[in-house]
């Protein structure tokens, strides 16, 4: 791709009385396809490019920052905005720790398996295997009665970054994926529930029949639900809402909460805050992972990171900035779009499968609820608080018994880490972002 | 460069900048109704968007946007075509309208109406003469400094401010093949405040917002921005004070204005024309049916003179409305955009939005907010003898299928003996949305809107909206806390 939009940004930028800067531009180009019954609904075709750019201007006492960004890639926006952007720096204060990294960058990086070769999928094998999904879920079972449709997604984007300090870089990146939410009825009420499949490579999703099937296989589950009273009692979350509370954690190793005092964990650096049967991994060089890049948002080299080790705090997801405001170094966990501001966020982010399988799992809990869905958004990372609506299964002495909702699971991240008793075997990549099974012994569960 | 505040200037924008006008929308809806398209449409964007954020002290960061583009919509029966493209040149906009036309079968063409001359919008909610976006930056560095110094004097326990101050303005143009051609500029502002405090090793943090569709002049009044910092230092004390929420069901008081998002997530979403025509919302089909108490009464109105959730048209083209959703406890109404509106043989209500150019439009809500009773709000709290009075809320959502919604509560208190007694924290509302509202047993008289924070998301989409309502009491609510 042409870093010539980058380069002529940060020439002009220069050229204005920039101090140093960076620039991304990403290229985007992706088709989305839904069908619902036998009908294509929509067909959606997106070409996108927008220029980033983050300059520095120098200041008694540090860098002043601003940061722009543009869909016009005409050369006279181009240079309007370098200009705007150091007009916009100089309104800023001078801070001691902005600024460019200084290294060392990204080189030489190994394939990371990132990006399908050859033409974009032709829109009529999306609708085919979204209409694979869709009907693969209809005929699961006589209770689906409707769906809100299935689709099939496809896209390819070009990252390009360059720096004053000398680093410059791009890779590609595809990612395809298939998903479905049929709605089962029962007695006159519904339910309905998702389920998707998404890859790097097209060869590598799930068949689609399979994706509608297990999407119609969770929505007919929770057909008949029941109400729980109110109790404290062991809980399981699957691998989808096991995810849900890794995320949470993540927002709390953020190297930006840490120095903002933001986040419960902020000074555990080094102590245990989890059960011993929890590790968690941050790599950005996982092949074909969906969060995975060569160099982060501000050039350095992507790595692995042990996050959680054996329950004990390990390190902060940090980019430049955050480090330098903790005296750590980045671990190359700078995001960066061309729309926003940098910051800090996973890569690939997991926690490490134990040896239970699922349903050992639920065999050996005793009585308690199986979480497969989480929502609303109650998490407070200042204090680690959380409480989520809810819906699952009751399992009495290990065996399911009801579908049960219209609940929720209250208590704190710290707590319910420490209570962790056992960890599945059952990882499932659906992201970025993944989980196995994790049991705790005891939360409270709110209810009728 | 200045920025245009005038909604019939837009179309002057477009044609301007980028050399588009009725010869190049004529050719653009013409070649996307080349197939047996029912209509087309085309929507331009330019929006810009700067912000200014301040933290530990300093105004850290600033940044400014720049999005435009095109998207091109065909519609044949229930199916759309849709293509967008970020250069809004003419090859551009002819390759997007031809995309787009694929989803039709071939043949049986039509002539569009000739657009004819760009519109102005009926109404005018948000007369503005200077863009936010225009407003220098240094007033708004100067705003920050003042509310960090402001906060921090308030309360020796507070550690952290962070504040940020955004500011939009959005040139739209619609042209569709029935005629339509109509443009709008749209301003936006929005001002946050989030301070944590800390007291004997305890953290806690409070947060306030406010905005809408002004002139940032209305945030830089000292007595505009004083109060919203003064109720996120109070927040962050009333967080530290706080005990654990007790967890089961009771009956709660619900406050005046921002927890109204109650009515959005609970009753709104399932009201979207989209779900109703599908048959897959808990309300399909319930129009004309008891939904909730005698004396309930919810609307969505997207003309109240500038709030975050109005509009003077959607993103359709279609003036906004104010439509009856629930009359004193009967269902009335769904939220239509045109699609659904033709396929349901229903009127267009207004609400048809869409996040920007690259999205395709959907039912969404504006602004909606239940009418006010007749209690006075103390005898409202007076009522309930245990249970929980819930102040404020962080977001919620909703489950459309089955009802189930959930909110989060960031300033509530346990109703003891009919008093008003500790803040609790980390309370969660939950319950069914078609049941909720025949729980409402009292409806205070003090109906109240929110600041103007509100972003509601739907499909990946965000939109800004606004929620509103009286101090309500509800019987017999699931409160998630973990204390049994």
């Amino acid at each position: 791709m042409s870093l010539e939009g980058i380069e002529r940004a940060l020439a002009c930028a220069r050229a204005a009385g920039a101090h140093s800067g960076d620039a991304v531009l990403v290229e985007d180009a992706s088709t989305e396809v839904r069908v619902r019954g036998a009908e294509t609904e929509h067909v959606k075709q997106a070409r996108e490019r927008c220029l980033g750019l983050r300059l520095f201007v120098e200041a008694p006492g540090g860098l002043r920052q601003a940061i722009t960004s543009t869909s016009d890639l005409s050369p006279a926006a181009i240079d309007r905005m370098a200009r705007e952007t150091v007009a916009l720096a100089r309104a800023t204060a001078g801070d001691e720790h902005a600024g460019l990294p200084d290294g060392p960058f990204a080189a030489e990086w190994r394939d990371l398996d990132l990006a399908d070769p050859g033409d974009a999928v032709p829109v009529e094998t999306l609708v085919g295997d979204a209409l694979a999904a869709e009907q693969a879920a209809a005929r699961f079972d006589d209770r689906i009665v409707n769906s809100e449709g299935s689709s099939a997604d496809t896209g390819r984007t070009r990252v390009a970054y360059a720096n004053t300090a000398g680093f410059s870089g791009h890779y590609e990146r595809t990612v395809h994926s298939i998903s479905a939410q049929p709605i089962a009825e029962q007695d006159g009420a519904m339910q309905t529930d998702y389920w998707f499949s998404v890859s790097r490579h097209r060869h590598k999703l799930d068949d689609p029949a399979a994706v509608g099937r297990r999407a119609a296989e969770r929505a007919v589950a929770q057909l008949g639900s029941q109400r729980l009273s109110t109790r404290e009692c062991a809980v399981i979350f699957d691998p989808i809402t096991a995810r849900a509370l890794l995320s949470n954690l993540a927002a709390c190793v953020s190297g930006y909460a840490v120095y903002r005092g933001s986040s419960f964990l902020g000074e555990r650096l080094g102590e245990r805050i989890a059960s011993p049967s929890l590790t968690v991994t941050d790599d950005g060089r996982r092949p074909g992972g969906l969060g995975s890049k060569p160099f982060d948002g501000e050039g350095l080299p992507t790595r692995r990171t042990r996050v959680i080790e054996g329950g004990v705090l390990r390190s902060f997801l940090l980019d430049h900035y955050s480090g330098r405001k903790l005296g750590l170094a980045s671990t190359g966990n700078a995001s960066r779009s061309a729309g926003s501001a940098p910051g800090v966020a996973p890569t690939n982010l997991w926690v490490e499968p134990g040896s239970h399988s699922p349903d050992e799992l639920v065999q050996t809990m005793g009585s308690g609820l199986l979480v497969t869905r989480l929502f609303g958004h109650g998490f407070n990372p200042v204090t680690g608080d959380f409480s989520r609506g809810a819906a699952g299964v009751w399992i009495e002495n290990g065996e399911p018994t009801t579908p049960v909702e219209e609940i929720t699971v209250a208590g704190n991240l710290g707590d319910l880490l420490a209570d962790i008793d056992a960890v599945g075997n059952d990882l499932v990549w659906m992201g970025s972002i993944a989980a196995p099974s994790l049991r705790v012994s005891r939360l409270t569960v709110a209810g009728a | 460069m200045t920025e245009t505040t005038d909604p019939a200037r837009a179309s002057v924008l477009f044609q301007e900048r980028f050399g588009i006008d009725d010869r190049t929308l004529d050719a653009a809806l013409g070649t996307a109704l080349e197939r047996q398209v029912d209509h087309a449409d085309l929507f331009f964007e330019y929006t810009t968007q700067d912000s200014v954020s301040l933290e530990e002290g300093i105004v850290k960061s600033g940044d400014r946007h720049l999005s435009q583009g095109v998207g091109v919509r065909a519609q044949a029966g229930e199916r759309q075509g849709y293509a967008h493209a970020d250069d809004l040149e003419f090859e551009s906009v002819q390759i997007a309208a031809a995309t787009a036309r694929a989803i039709a079968a071939d043949g049986g063409g039509r002539a569009a109406v000739a657009t004819g001359r760009a519109a102005r919008p009926r109404h005018d909610l948000y007369p503005i003469a200077l863009s936010p976006t225009d407003v220098p930056v240094a007033d708004k560095v100067a705003l920050l400094d003042a509310i960090d110094r402001h906060a921090r004097a308030q309360d020796p326990r507070i550690t952290q401010v962070m504040a940020s101050v955004i500011s939009q303005n959005r040139h739209i143009m619609i042209a569709a093949s029935d005629g339509t051609w109509v443009s709008d500029v749209q301003p936006l502002v929005r001002l946050n405040v989030s301070v944590i405090a800390e007291d004997g090793g305890r953290r806690e943090s409070g947060y306030q917002g406010m905005g809408g569709r002004s002139e940032l002049a209305e945030l830089l009044r000292e007595d505009a921005w004083k109060p919203l910092v003064d109720e996120a230092v109070r927040l962050a004390g009333v967080n530290l004070a706080a005990v654990p929420c007790p967890a089961g069901t009771m009956d709660v008081v619900l406050g005046p204005g921002w927890p109204g998002v109650l009515l959005h997530e609970a009753i709104g979403h399932g009201l979207e024309g989209d779900f109703n025509r599908k048959g897959t919302s808990a309300f399909s089909g319930r129009i004309g049916e008891r939904v909730a108490a005698p004396g309930v009464t919810v609307v969505d109105d997207g003309t109240l003179p500038g709030r975050r959730g109005s509009l003077n048209v959607d993103d359709e083209g279609t003036p906004t409305g104010r439509t009856v959703l629930i009359e004193d406890g009967i269902l009335r109404g769904y939220l239509h955009d045109r699609l659904n509106a033709r396929l349901m043989g229903h009127a267009a209500t207004g609400n048809g939005r869409r996040e920007s150019y690259a999205h395709l439009p959907m039912p969404r809500m504006t602004n909606t907010f239940m009418l006010a009773g007749e209690e006075d709000p103390d005898d409202v709290l007076r009522s309930v003898r245990n249970g929980l009075y819930a102040v404020s809320f962080g977001g919620g959502q909703v489950d459309i299928t089955n009802g189930k919604f959930v909110f989060q509560c960031t300033e509530a208190y346990r109703i003891e003996d009919g008093r008003v007694t500790s803040p609790v924290r980390g309370a969660t509302l939950i319950g069914n949305g078609p049941d909720v509202l025949t729980r409402v047993s009292r409806i205070g008289n003090d109906l109240e809107l929110d600041r103007g924070v509100g972003t509601c998301g739907k499909d990946g989409q965000g939109v800004p909206v606004g929620v509103g309502q009286p101090t309500l009491r509800v019987d017999g609510i699931t409160v998630g806390g973990t204390e049994g």
